[in-house]
């Protein structure tokens, strides 16, 4: 059993988070994992890196992020709600924090390409901008379904230069994406590093993603005690994958607060799931009887992801986070909400963990709690979506 | 294992011959070995396609049984996964219907992926196709460094456990797989997902090579293997190969278990004309 301690640690040297994580992947790509592993090893404990990459998410990425406090929203749901404003980070999310630091590594390890995947296309706009910055060649798979509804990140990553290839197969939606990007990193793995956008897939990526977003957590962590002098009651932030709440609550593992991930009522793989072995990793996944992985369906393409992180998996087991869920209606009324209160238009993935804490407002969130949501990304991309479905 | 001591006789009536011990038998008689691919519940006639492989020469046959996220395939073997799928197949019907495949002794190994075997429990799983009639399991999302839960229960049951070695395996790690695969070593000819190539890669060539330096087990190519020349060619190092995509492709098409006797033969023909 683990104890909460040793929670957001190093994952074991088979890549395990208690039960999950590990290494499913063909032989041909377990190499390249053993190489990226030895990469990151290397490259975290080597300060010419740390200053690297801290340089340029403060003088490309726009870093620190500030935690603003909501007034009006504050006052209108009986609790003090503050914000992580990852919205405010360059391309528009959190995604940029790991890209840049993948793309650092990927250059260490003498690999000219990049490819990825993406859901909502924050990832992929990210990994594009991270190869423009670097001068890499740059793939991006995106299901098709994605493709159609988020077409002016598609937009915008080929103008920043990478080519976007439209996933037919399956679902057509992320899981898709990674199988496809997955498939193509087999053929091309010499050359090439595969930029995984969130804290999935076979170790070390899970472990790396969540490092490289940790700066989430432990910047809100001195942000928070500098405005209320102390940590926050309640942290909360969307799970699709889960790589900005692993960030943020890597932050706040250690703490009293009561960490709370929240995803996306058709893609509950935490609620809803059952531990399975899928997409290099073992952790909790949407499927039959027979192991067939089911479609996960959300109004937030950036969490259209039947499965869930393999850490966040241990951290549900251990019962040190909750994972909760946000249906599409919740999401509207939320994103709606915070833009009328606050003047902040929110991306829908965020916006989930909003509408949890309206519904709990007064309820499970005690009046007067200090809330803290890191708002992983702006709505500029969803604002189409929102208009279509508001007609 | 085999040695000085023979191995015993295998009665007809044994749940499933030793794959191993049936290749090296071939081997050791000079043949070159040839193992098609046939996508289980591909259609009505899928398994008319795996009894008509073993009549046309086929030395065992790998019987997919479909998952919906297949990593490892290309475009010919995720459609057929995704047909197979559709018209309802799952593991339990595959199994059922080889169990009364006509076959001739020809061993059948299933070829699939972890999360299958996983959801049905490793034990279950293990002995569900020990009472199919099926002697050997390849499991591609399944690397030697997380085998060994499943290789427990495979091992009880009487289920060899192939692995697969790649072009990018390094050299000290190629002797861990060559050591703990049975039955026979998957040699991946291409770095790259299931699928027809217009030509034989150098890769395949050079790890039969590798593969052949360490080991006396049957070394198999796969991946990329399309065409009767490219098998002969890389049966000049290699005990034989494996031939996935070119005969799914066949099926999907329509041809139907006489295409795929034909393809079959085809391939039997240029192993056995290889000087």
């Amino acid at each position: 059993m683990t104890t909460l301690g040793e929670l957001m640690r190093e994952p074991s040297a088979s890549g395990r988070f208690g039960e999950y994580g590990g290494r499913f992947v063909p032989e041909s790509l377990v190499p390249a994992c053993e190489e990226l592993d030895r990469a990151f090893r290397s490259a975290w404990s080597d300060p010419s890196f740390r200053s690297e990459l801290d340089h340029l998410l403060r003088s490309y990425g726009g870093r620190p992020t500030p935690v603003t406090e909501c007034r009006r929203l504050s006052e209108r749901l009986g609790v003090r709600l503050l914000l992580k404003r990852e919205d405010l980070n360059h391309t528009g999310s959190h995604k940029l924090n790991n890209v840049i630091g993948q793309a650092l590594l990927a250059r260490r390890m003498g690999k000219r390409r990049l490819v990825a995947e993406t859901g909502a296309g924050q990832h992929g706009v990210a990994t594009a901008t991270a190869a423009a910055l670097f001068g890499m060649e740059c793939d991006v798979y995106m299901g098709a379904v994605d493709v159609e509804r988020q077409e002016l990140n598609v937009f915008r990553m080929e103008l920043l230069g990478a080519s976007v290839h439209p996933v037919q197969s399956g679902s057509r939606t992320l899981k898709d994406a990674i199988n496809e990007a997955l498939r193509n990193w087999v053929a091309t793995v010499e050359t090439t590093h595969y930029c995984i956008g969130s804290v999935m897939g076979p170790h070390p990526y899970p472990y790396i993603v969540r490092e490289l977003q940790r700066v989430v957590g432990d910047e809100a962590r001195r942000q928070c005690r500098e405005i209320l002098k102390s940590d926050p009651d309640i942290v909360v932030a969307c799970v699709g994958g889960g790589s900005n709440a692993a960030g943020t609550f890597a932050g706040f593992v250690d703490s009293g607060a009561r960490l709370v991930g929240v995803e996306a009522a058709g893609g509950a793989a935490v609620q809803h799931g059952v531990p399975g072995i899928v997409h290099g990793m073992r952790s909790k996944f949407l499927q039959d009887e027979d192991g067939q992985i089911l479609e996960a369906e959300s109004i937030s393409a950036g969490l259209d992801y039947p499965g869930i992180g393999p850490e966040h998996a241990q951290l549900a087991d251990a019962g040190r986070a909750e994972y909760m869920e946000a249906n599409d209606d919740e999401v509207l009324a939320a994103f709606r909400l915070l833009a009328e209160t606050e003047g902040i238009i929110p991306a829908l993935e965020p916006a989930h963990g909003l509408a949890w804490i309206v519904r709990e407002a007064g309820k499970s969130i005690p009046k007067g709690s200090a809330v803290l949501l890191t708002l992983s990304g702006r709505g500029d991309k969803d604002v189409a979506l929102v208009r279509e479905r508001s007609r | 294992m085999s040695g000085t001591v023979p191995e015993p006789a295998v009665s007809e009536s044994a749940p499933a011959a030793s794959l191993e011990a049936h290749l090296r038998t071939l081997r050791d008689a000079g043949r070159k070995l040839l193992v098609p691919y046939v996508t289980g519940g591909l259609g009505d006639d899928w398994l008319a396609a795996v009894e008509a492989a073993a009549a046309a020469g086929a030395d065992a046959i790998e019987v997919g049984i479909p998952f919906s996220d297949p990593m490892i395939d290309g475009p010919v073997i995720q459609e057929a996964s995704v047909r197979a799928l559709a018209s309802g197949a799952t593991p339990h019907s595959i199994l059922t219907a080889l169990a009364g495949a006509d076959v001739g002794g020809t061993p059948l190994t299933v070829m699939t992926y972890y999360n299958l075997i996983a959801r049905a429990g490793l034990r279950r799983m293990a002995s569900s196709l020990a009472e199919a009639g099926i002697s050997g399991a390849i499991l591609p999302d399944l690397p030697v460094d997380e085998l060994d839960p499943w290789r427990e229960e495979a091992e009880a049951a009487g289920v060899e456990t192939v692995l697969l070695a790649a072009p990018t395996t390094p050299e000290d790690r190629l002797r861990r797989i060559v050591a703990r695969s049975q039955g026979f070593l998957y040699a991946v000819g291409v770095m790259g997902v299931t699928g027809e190539r217009a030509s034989l890669a150098a890769s395949a060539l050079t790890i039969a090579r590798r593969c052949k330096e360490l080991t006396d087990l049957p070394v198999i190519v796969g991946i990329g293997i399309s065409t009767p020349d490219q098998a002969a060619e890389v049966c000049q190092v290699a005990d034989g190969v494996a031939v996935g995509s070119a005969v799914v492709h066949r099926l999907l098409d329509g041809d139907g278990p006489d295409g795929v006797a034909k393809l079959v033969s085809s391939f039997r023909d240029a192993l056995d004309t290889t000087p």
